[in-house]
């Protein structure tokens, strides 16, 4: 169900490599679990993010959600289109509703998110 | 039925859990947050019908012949008037004046008043009910007592295809018994907290599910929907209804609250009349005011209020209003700032968004969309 081309943090955000950089998003389970979304907050293009910090909020109607940078590196892309139809993260989470790409400042962070098999055991888990 | 936790299960809690209902923990109870998603409930609610389970609420009853004088005591706002079958909203308040719940009372028969009360308070007020009794006789029906709302503008459509029976006499605020629904007798009042025409009704816990499917049934071709918690605070946000433990508490007053209009201070001899005619001799310092924000940043509970960069409160209650399509609140500023258009802000995550001050509610319902006050 989670697919394999790409990583999992713990936190529930996909991390997929694209030639070096990292394209990053939430997983349909966490999207499922913020139904109502509002707002979507993301960086500005040239931000640094660090692995494991915030890098923006979700806002649903019930509650605000940090969304978590699986590497450190620098904003080279936002996605403006889902800033502006926020409820883009329902309907195609592992896809279209990217959220920002990462230019990554090294490879350790990379190494220590889980592959698809234990994402999946890990919400499997939760359910 | 008890949840692992610790938590209480209402009657209903298998209907939520097949109905896809997400539990979560509130206020001691596990109850459904949501069945198919907040908005979609409230939209519902708003323009057909929801269906709640709001059992965890408690319902205390004080009798016999001095049951009047308790309930005069104990209520801010005049039972004195209410013929059988009628109620009222009102705070009970401390003698500072300060909030100890907020209830609906019934007149229910010549000297039985039913009080309806929050579930996080009810052991609370069950001790200060007794308390205060002075002859009555107190007895706490919680546990006998399951307790649903059907709320929205098709609300009375759906009583009236599941009973076969029309509630065009049951004005608002008003309570008939016996009335016939899935096999049983529930006790139904035209009362909610939705800020929409609607019904609340009490059955025993048996016989809950029953109540339950009958009415999801009668209801599906009005649109009836399930609601949960979430859409249950975001309409009664919208129209600007308190919730005890967040907008009012033993620390504020009905005065400073919108719910002046509940205190009757020419009624002699009710728990916190002094302080509170004193406040209102004096004027209170502050008050609780609505507000509208035109950015995308959502007010929550604890988050500072400012104005003029000078700190002027906190918002205790605040949201995205589906409705309104914009994020609304609620929090308590210097008297002087509670006029409509003053200028505040609000801290989100370390930023300071502006913020309008409204008038209240946020919400109306349109004229003519069933019962009215």
């Amino acid at each position: 169900m989670y697919p394999d081309d790409r990583r999992y943090t713990r936190e529930h955000e996909w991390a997929k490599r694209e030639d070096g950089r990292i394209r990053v998003g939430i997983t349909k389970f966490a999207a499922d679990r913020l139904s109502d979304v509002v707002f979507i907050e993301l960086p500005k293009v040239g931000a640094e993010v660090r692995a494991m910090e915030p890098f923006g909020v979700i806002e649903s109607v019930k509650a605000a959600s940090d969304l978590y940078a699986p590497v450190s590196g620098r904003v080279v892309e936002v996605n403006q289109q889902l800033v502006d139809s926020p409820e883009m993260i329902n309907q195609d989470p592992h896809g279209a509703a990217w959220m920002v790409v990462i230019e990554p400042s090294g490879d350790e962070a990379w190494d220590g998110l889980l592959d698809a098999a234990a994402y999946g055991a890990l919400v499997g888990a939760e359910h | 039925m008890t949840a692992p936790e610790g938590l209480r299960r209402t009657p209903l809690h298998e209907a939520h859990v097949a109905a896809g209902g997400r539990m979560v923990p509130f206020a001691g109870w596990e109850l459904p947050v949501q069945y198919r998603g907040i908005g979609e409930e409230h939209t519902a609610v708003r323009t057909a019908a929801g269906l709640f389970d709001v059992s965890h609420m408690g319902e205390i009853w004080v009798e016999g012949p001095r049951a009047l004088d308790a309930v005069q005591r104990l209520i801010t706002n005049d039972a004195g008037r209410l013929a059988v079958g009628q109620g009222l909203y009102s705070p009970m308040c401390l003698p500072t004046g300060g909030i100890v719940d907020d209830v609906t009372v019934f007149r229910v028969a010549d000297h039985a008043y039913l009080f309806v009360v929050n579930a996080a308070t009810r052991a609370k007020d069950v001790a200060w009910i007794e308390e205060h009794a002075g002859g009555a006789v107190v007895r706490d029906a919680s546990d006998e007592t399951a307790l649903l709302a059907l709320q929205g503008p098709r609300a009375a459509a759906v009583l009236e295809a599941a009973t076969g029976r029309a509630f065009d006499g049951l004005r608002r605020f008003h309570l008939i018994g016996g009335v016939a629904l899935a096999g049983t007798r529930v006790t139904v009042s035209r009362t909610g907290y939705t800020g929409e025409d609607g019904f609340e009704i009490a059955v025993v816990p048996e016989l809950a599910p029953a109540v339950w499917e009958a009415l999801l049934t009668a209801g599906r071709p009005h649109g009836l929907v399930p609601a949960g918690l979430g859409a249950r605070d975001t309409l009664r946000l919208e129209a600007a209804y308190m919730l005890y433990g967040n907008d009012i508490d033993e620390t504020t007053s009905p005065l400073e609250a919108p719910l002046g209009w509940t205190v009757k201070l020419d009624k002699a001899g009710f728990i916190g009349r002094e302080a509170l005619l004193a406040q209102k001799t004096a004027g209170v310092g502050r008050r609780l005011v609505g507000f509208e924000i035109a950015d995308r940043a959502i007010p929550r509970q604890h988050c500072a209020i400012w104005a003029d960069q000078a700190p002027a409160g906190e918002v205790t209650s605040g949201s995205f209003s589906p409705t309104l399509r914009r994020p609304i609140g609620l929090g308590y500023v210097p008297a002087a700032l509670a006029l409509p258009g003053a200028a505040l802000q609000i801290e989100v995550r370390d930023r300071r968004v502006p913020a309008t001050v409204v008038r209240l509610p946020f919400y109306r319902r349109p004229a003519g969309s069933g019962e009215t006050r």
